[in-house]
């Protein structure tokens, strides 16, 4: 990877946060990566693509308000070679056009990197329409599309590097805003479906991925505190899900937690307990995330609080079932 | 076009016939899309007999037209062509349908068997055709995309869009073949929808359009013989029937998706035979 990871660097991408960040790095893969093209909908300013657009206009398509279009060019692009990525608002990248990544990136496995900025929470003073808290639900039924939640800015920039390289289409879900949390301070080795031991701890484990990674981070400390270990691991790929990392924490975890930025129905803890089922064992497992509702809208901070996703809130949630 | 030419258009034409009624047949219960196939014969003919760019025995070449059956439902007419050009094999037509197959009611992707896309969802075409057509820009390759649309397909807003990228983007490489046969799955599209000024819409999208008698290969020749205008895309009007070819399914709608008995086989095979069509 050509892009320097460095303290300044990381500092940058916080600020700037992850949307930015990763239209940013576009700049420097696109040197790489010479048959790269981004496709967007009327967003190149919302995805951090404006120097993008102008000074590399052979490598970018506005298709306009349109999502659905977007899809099928892009996939008549990859069918003849080119690595394609498309990006808008979560909810337009894959709710709006769900059927056509069905077809074309599912069934005919044309391969397009599909990027859903400001998913999850982060915009929900404009309500629910820009919210998205099913996206990966939606997708982890199409066969074909690798889902994966970066925790932080550095690991946009791998996930997105990750996803170029990859044959297989995936969708990277952004979630938080600008100065985003850093959860890693240094280069480590991203791999597509493998998981990240963050804390390692002997009582509970806690996966978690997005921004929710830096909030379980806080809480695995609190949770320290009060005599309780707790492992928190980031499971950046939601899809092909990690099995092996979910096992190793069965093995010798009392409790198991999945934390998200998402519907629990679909997600992250269903992912993770369809995979615990396949094994013959009874730990307890606590699933936060939305409760299959839509809550009156606003700020990040009041809906994480709201639906329980700060680290205190994460930290009650966790002792209230220990305690049950 | 020559004698010759309209002759050898014409007896691919009736070959194809004679091989979607076959295999409509062999569909049996599972029953097939008849009436949309036919209405799309002749321009199929037209482009796999004679018009497009494609090399015997090498569907994957580089350098060959792109076909897209954007009404996917239609793919009779679509095997029976590319088996025409040798890239399906006639034996395997008789698997239509049938368990395990390479050949479903609607196209899957296999370019070892020139089929380009996976279609069937309706509106889906064109998007993919404004894909291929910038790539073929880009790599400046002068090679044509071909997308047959059903009128009734026109109901999905996703043909809007394209229609509007295709503009935007000046892909003069597209020809947009409209199968204009008035028909859709439950009724006319007058009484579905009421597409029936398709020519004027596409013209105020922008598009080059013109429109023309669908089954007539000289006017679909004469068509293709023009020069066309620059920087636009070419729309097609053709004004077919759907069912063509045979008494019991022109402009029967019932034909829309139908089982085909042996008694009716047996009967169109005679009208292929003695009408000459």
């Amino acid at each position: 990877m050509a892009i320097e990871i460095n303290d300044r660097n990381l500092k940058i991408w916080s600020t700037i946060g992850p949307r930015a960040t990763f239209g940013t790095s576009a700049l420097e893969f696109v040197k790489e990566y010479k048959d790269l093209m981004i496709i967007t909908c009327d967003v190149s300013t919302s995805a951090g693509l404006d120097r993008f657009r102008k000074t590399y206009s052979e490598n970018y398509l506005d298709l306009g308000i349109a999502e659905q279009n977007m899809i099928g060019v892009a996939a008549g692009l990859a069918s003849e070679g080119y690595n394609v990525v498309t990006t808008t608002f979560a909810p337009f990248q894959v709710a709006r056009c769900c059927e056509h990544i069905k077809v074309n990136a599912g069934y005919m496995k044309q391969k397009i990197s599909m990027v859903g900025i400001a998913s999850g929470l982060i915009l929900g003073n404009l309500g629910y329409t820009h919210c998205c808290i099913e996206d990966i639900g939606i997708l982890r039924s199409i066969p074909n599309i690798q889902i994966i939640s970066p925790a932080d800015c550095l690991e946009t920039i791998k996930a997105f590097e990750a996803c170029l390289k990859s044959d297989t289409s995936s969708y990277i879900r952004l979630t938080g805003g600008s100065n985003n949390p850093i959860v890693y301070q240094k280069d480590y080795n991203f791999r597509i479906g493998k998981s990240v031991k963050i804390i390692d701890g002997s009582d509970i484990s806690i996966f978690c991925n997005g921004a929710m990674v830096s909030e379980c981070i806080k809480a695995s400390k609190i949770l320290g505190d009060k005599k309780i270990k707790a492992s928190v691991i980031n499971m950046h790929t939601v899809k092909p899900i990690d099995e092996e990392a979910i096992f190793n924490e069965l093995k010798k975890s009392k409790l198991i937690v999945s934390v998200e930025e998402h519907n629990i129905i679909g997600g992250l803890g269903s992912a993770i307990s369809e995979c615990i089922v396949k094994f013959k064992n009874s730990t307890p497992m606590l699933k936060i995330g939305i409760d299959d509702y839509y809550s009156k809208g606003g700020s990040y901070n009041y809906l994480k609080d709201l639906y329980g996703l700060t680290a205190e809130k994460i930290v009650d949630s966790i002792e209230n079932k220990i305690n049950e | 076009m020559s004698k010759i030419k309209k002759d050898q258009i014409l007896s691919f034409s009736k070959s194809l016939k004679k091989k979607i009624l076959k295999m409509a047949y062999v569909a049996g219960a599972h029953s097939s899309h008849f009436g949309g196939a036919l209405s799309i014969v002749d321009i199929v003919s037209f482009l796999f007999c004679s018009h497009m760019k494609i090399t015997k025995g090498d569907p994957l070449n580089m350098n060959r037209d792109r076909f897209i059956l954007s009404k996917g439902h239609a793919c009779l007419a679509y095997y029976a062509a590319l088996c025409e050009v040798g890239f399906i094999k006639e034996k395997d037509l008789e698997t239509f349908e049938l368990d395990g197959s390479d050949l479903l009611g609607h196209p899957v992707m296999n370019r070892k068997l020139g089929i380009e896309f996976s279609n069937g969802s309706l509106g889906m075409g064109l998007s993919l055709a404004i894909g291929v057509a910038i790539a073929l820009k880009k790599k400046k390759k002068d090679n044509k995309v071909f997308v047959i649309l059903g009128d009734g397909e026109s109901n999905e807003g996703s043909v809007w869009e394209a229609s509007m990228a295709a503009v935007k983007f000046e892909l003069d490489n597209i020809f947009l073949l409209v199968d204009k046969n008035n028909f859709q799955q439950t009724g006319s599209t007058n009484e579905i929808m009421q597409p029936n000024d398709l020519h004027d819409k596409w013209k105020s999208f922008g598009w080059s359009v013109e429109s023309i008698d669908g089954h007539n290969i000289d006017e679909i020749a004469d068509y293709f013989s023009k020069p066309k205008v620059l920087k636009k895309p070419n729309a097609l009007i053709m004004n077919t029937i759907k069912g063509k070819g045979f008494s019991f399914s022109e402009n029967n709608n019932d034909w829309h998706h139908a089982v085909l008995s042996k008694k009716l086989y047996e009967e169109a095979i005679n009208e292929l035979e003695n009408n000459g069509n």
